[in-house]
């Protein structure tokens, strides 16, 4: 049962990654990629990580991706215009690029002599006392390893998406000209000028929330 | 199933990916491409925590999974900020670096 729901999963996933890389309309690829989110959080699942499993299916196939589709419709989905620049040989340079790197990575991860490889993994049944009782890959685990053993870690990821959500706001504001008078600049917000800000709430608000009516 | 057969199924997926990113000329298509090789590597992470029977490795792939959370909210960004200045969606004819 587990080789069925392993080979239907690998496929999946497989399948959604050349359906990626392969669509010409980036509609479509950021579709595949969901199937290949979706097949990988199964093949997760499989190996008892049910947390990760869930996160995946949760973060990745519903926010990132919706991100996605809506940055997608907004710049534009037009289908990828064929034969230009490299064209046929560029393609057959990649091929043969990935080819020999999937042959490498096979190598380097079989060829390792690792003893645990031909295995099915430690023994999960058998564990008795305190760690039968947190279990393998639930969320209680995690969120003990979490704060206990990578409480920096833990703390330093926190760090690095608030960094990325600001970031973000900053780059993708609207910017049709310096001399507009209700453009945000870093230096504003640093040198806090609260009193212009309280002056135009509704327009300052509109910086942030995409193109203005004007 | 053992543990090679995800370890290989990984390392195709990354293979895929690099390919992708290597073939691809818009950035968002490259962005879900390094996606790719970022989640082959969380297989990788995940088999060999169950390998070791330790949940180490599946922190591991949270933090992974956090880090591409983050790269794609920068990568959209720029592309948005890209699309705004008027500029082509199109890496090969966004080589100059002075805008």
């Amino acid at each position: 049962m587990a080789e069925v729901l392993f080979f239907l999963a690998a496929i999946g996933a497989v399948a959604g990654a050349v359906g990626t890389v392969a669509l010409r309309n980036p509609f479509y690829a950021v579709l595949a990629l969901v199937c290949h989110l979706l097949a990988l959080a199964a093949l997760f699942l499989l190996l008892r990580a049910e947390f990760v499993a869930a996160a995946q299916v949760v973060v990745y196939a519903g926010a990132v991706m919706v991100l996605y589709v809506f940055v997608v419709a907004y710049v534009g989905g037009q289908d990828e215009p064929l034969g230009r620049a490299g064209g046929a040989g560029l393609r057959l340079a990649s091929a043969l690029f990935a080819g020999a790197l999937f042959v490498e990575l096979s190598i380097a991860v079989l060829g390792s002599g690792l003893s645990a490889l031909g295995t099915e993994g430690a023994p999960l049944a058998g564990v008795t006392g305190e760690a039968a009782d947190r279990g393998f890959g639930t969320a209680a685990e995690m969120g003990r390893l979490f704060l206990t053993k990578f409480l920096v870690a833990f703390e330093v990821a926190s760090l690095l998406l608030l960094i990325a959500a600001v970031g973000a706001v900053i780059l993708a504001r609207r910017r049709s000209g310096l001399e507009d008078p209700r453009e945000i600049s870093v230096a504003d917000v640093m040198r806090g000028s609260g009193g212009t800000r309280i002056d135009a709430p509704k327009e300052s608000m509109l910086e942030a929330g995409g193109p203005a009516n004007r | 199933m053992s543990m090679q057969w995800y370890l290989v199924v990984s390392a195709l997926i990354f293979s895929i990916g690099a390919a992708g990113v290597l073939v691809r000329r818009n950035p968002l298509v490259i962005l879900l491409c390094i996606e790719l090789m970022l989640n082959a590597a969380n297989l990788a992470l995940v088999a060999f925590a169950r390998m070791h029977g330790n949940g180490d490795g599946q922190i591991f792939a949270l933090i992974v999974l956090v880090v591409a959370a983050c790269e794609v909210a920068v990568g959209l960004g720029l592309i948005v900020a890209i699309f705004r200045r008027r500029l082509p969606i199109d890496v090969d004819e966004l080589r100059g670096l002075q805008g």
